[in-house]
């Protein structure tokens, strides 16, 4: 009897839980350990980086801190060479890498998409340095570049080039050098990604323009480019933006030498942070370059009419 | 039994012959895709190599003698590894690595499954604001906040400890993850729960019985993209341990390049060891990935 009553009285409270209580709270329950996590670690970090934008705060000189106003922003566009130099290198080195990693990665996609004996394979290895870290790119690329047993050796053995060239260390070489280390690992993102995409790329649309004789490259100009357009717009952002603030490769292969000719803006200010301890100049720099990636990605985003292709 | 089997399996058997003149017709029909095979070729054998020969380099240097200059690895030696492995510790950093990269898979995985089943399932107030900040913290690179990082690890009296990578890795992590796992949820047709639940299911075992099963080969590129990261990544390492006994690899190969003289047999064997599970994770998801790929392919 008391069994019976109770399956019989179930159903009520259950639905009543089930029709209120439950569902307002249980989306905020289930975000919020990823909600603190990020309030705390990311959210928070970047509010007290604005915060500190605006003091004097180095650590191994107590006696200047305080408030210091617009003064770090000030010294920065105004008498900080080195800002700028970092800042240009830094557009230099994203703008050539996103290019010919765009280029090359595209190119790729297009013959793995064909089909042809080896096919996996060919995209198994052509894809492989994808998943390879900063650092080991770096090491890899420190034993090519090596002057006693690197590529150049080999080269000199057959008449190319001179024995003990080293790549890395001459300020005329090191840019290109990192550039080709760099392209190593990155363009397998830009063929993966595009790859993806030139799959659901409609096969009608090519017969049809078979049947009006359009050539294969104004196939490719006009169905493959435009088909592809959101997702090169896309993840040549997604892709600026990281090779803007990644430091792994750089810091490790070159440390931004030879006399500083390959340091980022983030590698400056890593170094003003770190080694400087000037906490709160890095953090106006820091705020300077926020501004910076958020600025160039909407002008970017509307120059490219993302999103707005009528496909 | 026996003879059941065989009378199933048998129609099928001669598919493939079947099918072979159904796709010649066709392959010749799209005679507009027949490109030169020297033009798909040529340049795939050139970029190849120049995608290998780093790879073949590296491997030479771990496995030949130092000092040789031979092209070929031979004789080969293992002397190298073991000079890295006991003699620089990278037996202590690939545990410290491991234990970072698996804490931090288990932790994205978990917290960006609740977080992205709330996202695809409700609605409700800071929903919007929610997704928005999950956008957002796209573009604020770990590497800027490494100071306030630093601080706030300090008053957790977390410094030195890995904890504190874990926790960094985790919520750099975090956002895209959970934007992908939503989108995984998504994808799984809400009447299959609510299906379980007239069945008897509560909202949790309906989850677990459902939809879990459904996920997993989205969870699997997930961890798999969170392990590889939190094994690659080397900054926060490098900047909230400072005790070699808890360092990682990257930070381990970083001191193995910056040392005056290098030891290039020793760095190169550091890099294979770091090389491996990524490999092997590599290899492991490339089937997940090339059937996302053939989804996508049907789709289209």
């Amino acid at each position: 009897m008391a069994q019976a009553a109770a399956v019989a009285k179930q159903p009520a409270p259950p639905r009543r839980r089930r029709g209120s209580a439950t569902p307002r709270k249980l989306p905020y329950l289930l975000i919020a350990p990823a909600g603190l996590l990020m309030l705390g670690f990311i959210a928070y970090p970047v509010i007290s980086v604005f915060y500190y934008s605006l003091q004097n705060y180095n650590p191994t000189k107590p006696w200047r801190n305080g408030y210091a106003g617009f003064d770090n922003f000030v010294h920065a566009f105004t008498d900080d060479p080195q800002f700028w130099d970092t800042l240009t290198f830094s557009a230099k080195w994203v703008f050539v890498e996103v290019g010919l990693q765009l280029l090359f990665g595209l190119a790729l996609a297009l013959i793995v998409n064909q089909t042809f004996v080896g096919r996996a394979v060919g995209r198994a290895l052509v894809f492989s340095p994808w998943a390879v870290s900063g650092v080991l790119t770096s090491a890899i690329w420190v034993l090519l570049y090596n002057s006693q047993t690197g590529v150049t050796r080999y080269l000199a053995d057959v008449g190319i080039g001179q024995y003990g060239t080293s790549w890395l260390s001459d300020t005329s070489t090191v840019f290109p050098a990192a550039v080709v280390a760099d392209l190593w690992r990155g363009v397998p993102f830009f063929a993966i990604l595009i790859l993806a995409d030139l799959q659901s790329v409609s096969k009608d649309l090519y017969e049809a323009a078979e049947v009006d004789g359009a050539s294969r490259f104004r196939q490719f100009l006009h169905i493959t480019l435009p088909h592809l357009k959101d997702a090169i717009v896309l993840s040549t952002l997604l892709r600026a933006v990281w090779e803007f603030n990644n430091v792994d490769l750089l810091y490790t292969l070159t440390g931004g030498g030879p006399a500083g000719e390959t340091t980022t803006l983030p590698l400056y200010i890593a170094n003003t942070s770190v080694d400087a301890h000037n906490f709160g100049y890095a953090s106006a720099l820091t705020t300077v370059a926020f501004v910076i990636l958020l600025f160039c990605s909407i002008v970017y985003l509307r120059l490219s009419k993302f999103g707005g292709g009528d496909k | 039994m026996i003879t059941e089997d065989a009378m199933i399996s048998a129609p099928e058997a001669p598919a493939p012959v079947a099918d072979e003149p159904r796709q010649r017709p066709r392959s010749s029909r799209r005679a507009w895709d027949e490109v030169p095979r020297r033009q798909i070729y040529l340049p795939l054998s050139i970029y190849l190599l120049f995608t290998l020969i780093p790879f073949y380099w590296i491997l030479l240097f771990a496995l030949r003698p130092a000092g040789s200059t031979s092209l070929v690895p031979w004789p080969m030696t293992f002397e190298h590894f073991d000079k890295v492995w006991t003699e620089r510790s990278f037996g202590t950093y690939f545990q410290n690595s491991v234990l970072i990269a698996v804490a931090t898979l288990v932790m994205t995985t978990v917290v960006a499954l609740a977080g992205g089943y709330a996202l695809a399932r409700f609605d409700f107030r800071i929903k919007r604001g929610f997704m928005l900040a999950l956008l957002c913290s796209q573009f604020v690179p770990g590497a800027l906040l490494l100071v306030p990082l630093f601080q706030i690890f300090a008053k957790l009296q977390m410094i030195n400890s890995l904890g504190s990578v874990i926790i960094a890795e985790t919520v750099f992590q975090l956002p895209l993850s959970m934007i992908l796992i939503s989108g995984f949820i998504r994808n799984v047709p809400y009447t299959l729960e609510e299906a379980a639940w007239v069945d008897g299911c509560n909202r949790f075992s309906s989850f677990r019985i459902v939809v879990l099963p459904l996920l997993r080969p989205g969870l699997i590129a997930v961890g798999s993209f969170a392990f590889v990261h939190a094994w690659n990544h080397f900054l926060f390492a490098l900047m909230f341990l400072s005790d070699q006994s808890k360092q990682t690899i990257p930070v381990g190969l970083n001191t193995l390049m910056s040392s005056d003289s290098v030891d290039l047999g020793a760095l190169a064997a550091g890099g294979i060891i770091a090389a491996v599970p990524v490999v092997i994770v590599f290899a492991f998801i490339q089937k997940w990935l090339i059937t996302g790929f053939s989804a996508g392919a049907v789709k289209g």
